[in-house]
């Protein structure tokens, strides 16, 4: 599907077995991926079936039992300074003791060699990308879920990542606060030329925003499906949404992931 | 993305600050334990005009706060308070730096966990007075002697303290650190030891009582001032309302130390409040 040669991020029989009460657990069984620079590639699957594990491996965070994956060539051991994880539990990640401002410059801080200036300069910049200007000095814990996944956001950013990883990060705000992320998110993405991986267990939402969708089996997780997807941008909530493409898109990965699960689509008559 | 002004701004959380409470009736208040402090003020006052109670050694309360106020007044019990405060904030500070470091190594690196945790399990429960004799073999009775009894003494009784408190840090801060690329001491300096912090303030509090009792012991035992020797010197001299007064200066001395301390606990440990408030919510 992708060419190996113009591939960005490379994954290779990627294995992750956990230790468990009475013997191991297999997360991920041979897990092969091409990710091409610049793609939205939205990965979706029933829960526990190892997708935040995968995320965790590209970003360096979590070691594989076996396989690897190479980020332009260079294979992935240690968090890479270009690629950035956000969390799905931004109340845990965002730090407490720390302001919006201090947040969103704690990458620039403790990773660039920048003058002071030029640190808040930047750290200015983002929190008005987010749309966050007035809350500089407020804590994390005084915002609402979506205005914190928002500063998650442009901390991820300050640094200037080639790649995000995002770990189900709209799933804990209401639906609404979702469709505004998700515009946001596409928007950075479009302007800044970001890859952007994309864990989530929403089909809608992954077809919605990406150029492909992989979709894993129940652990452990292989991959069960793999589509392009070929909706055209820019994208509209309501219309895209309504598109027959769309619509086939969507069905295809439930298909895929009812069978998978063993459910049906349809009530007996 | 243009509804930030609305409804979000509403959404704030009231900033951090204390519950707002209903002022409570006069018999359920703070005033009625002061009242009480008062009422058995007057008691002691009453035995001791009453001859109840022997007068040489139970002089009248008002006789005692006169004589209170005089040796205030004289300049003789800032004087003794002076080198003991002097005393009991070197070993303190000293004992608490000690401890927060070694606590930060031992809940960060293994190895420092596996060597020490004997050893303070082994030193703990030693009641401090018990290795005074011993300091004073190696240290004389100078103030370096009581500096490193305070400091020895408010050191181990909460370095494990410390220890949970790094413990219980976030995985999830400190795999945040980690995709940033921060690691070894800029993770501890940086993450692990503000996310502690309010692990080390109850062990600083805890701390802070320690250092008082053993400031005024080792005064006690040996010393040629301070207000541990003042209290002793005084009973021995039958100056028995010197030695009540003594005993009160020290009362409003743990007393103020305490809110001194609670006040800068607030400030410290304010996005903690509003932090742990808002998780509860």
């Amino acid at each position: 599907m992708t060419d190996p040669a113009r591939s960005f991020l490379r994954i290779r029989g990627l294995c992750k077995a956990f230790a468990a009460p009475g013997g191991t657990t297999v997360a991920l069984n041979g897990v092969d991926l091409d990710i091409e620079r610049g793609s939205f590639v939205s990965i979706v699957g029933p829960s526990g079936c190892g997708k935040s594990t995968l995320l965790q491996i590209m970003a360096g965070l979590v070691a594989p039992t076996s396989g690897a994956v190479f980020l332009e060539g260079r294979k992935v051991e240690t968090p890479p300074p270009s690629v950035i994880y956000v969390f799905q539990q931004y109340t845990r990640s965002l730090f407490p003791w720390k302001t919006v401002e201090r947040n969103v410059a704690f990458g620039l801080e403790s990773r660039e060699s920048l003058s002071r200036q030029a640190i808040a300069a930047r750290t200015q910049e983002l929190i008005g990308l987010v749309k966050l200007t007035g809350f500089e000095q407020h804590y994390p814990w005084q915002l609402s879920g979506g205005m914190q996944q928002r500063v998650a956001i442009a901390r991820a950013l300050a640094c200037r990542p080639a790649v995000l990883l995002m770990d189900e990060p709209f799933s804990a705000v209401d639906a609404l606060t979702r469709v505004g992320l998700q515009e946001l998110v596409r928007s950075l993405w479009r302007e800044l030329g970001l890859t952007v991986v994309f864990v989530t267990h929403d089909v809608d939402e992954g077809v919605y925003l990406s150029t492909r969708v992989v979709a894993l089996t129940r652990a452990p997780g292989a991959v069960a499906a793999d589509l392009p997807i070929e909706l055209p941008h820019p994208r509209n909530q309501i219309t895209t949404r309504e598109l027959p493409q769309y619509l086939d898109y969507r069905g295809r990965l439930l298909a895929q992931l009812f069978a998978d699960e063993g459910l049906v689509a349809a009530e007996p008559a | 993305m243009s509804d930030t002004a609305g409804p979000e701004r509403a959404a704030l959380a009231a900033p951090a600050g204390k519950p707002t409470r209903r002022r409570a009736p006069l018999w359920q208040s703070r005033w009625l334990g002061v009242g009480f402090i008062a009422a058995l003020l007057v008691l002691w006052e009453i035995a001791a005009a009453s001859g109840m109670m022997p007068a040489m050694s139970f002089p009248r309360m008002s006789a005692i706060l006169v004589t209170w106020w005089d040796l205030i007044i004289s300049g003789e019990l800032l004087g003794e308070l002076g080198p003991s405060l002097w005393r009991m904030f070197a070993g303190y500070f000293i004992g608490v730096a000690l401890r927060v470091l070694v606590g930060l190594l031992m809940g960060y690196v293994r190895f420092f966990y596996s060597l020490l945790e004997p050893i303070t399990e082994v030193l703990r429960p030693i009641p401090s007075p018990a290795y005074l004799p011993i300091v004073i073999l190696f240290l004389g009775i100078d103030d370096q002697m009581k500096i490193f009894m305070i400091a020895f003494a408010s050191f181990f009784p909460v370095l494990l303290n410390t220890y949970s408190g790094v413990r219980s840090v976030d995985p999830v801060q400190l795999q945040t650190a980690r995709t940033f690329g921060v690691a070894g001491w800029k993770l501890l300096w940086q993450i692990v030891l503000p996310a502690s912090s309010p692990y080390i303030f109850t062990g600083m509090r805890v701390s802070l009582a320690v250092a008082l009792i053993v400031m005024v012991i080792s005064e006690m035992v040996a010393a040629s001032s301070g207000i541990g020797y003042f209290i002793l010197s005084a009973q021995r001299g039958f100056k028995i309302r010197e030695m009540f007064a003594g005993v009160l200066t020290l009362a409003a001395l743990g007393y103020v130390l305490n809110r001194l301390f609670l006040v800068i606990e607030n400030r410290v440990l304010a996005w903690h409040y509003g932090y742990t408030q808002q998780q509860r919510n």
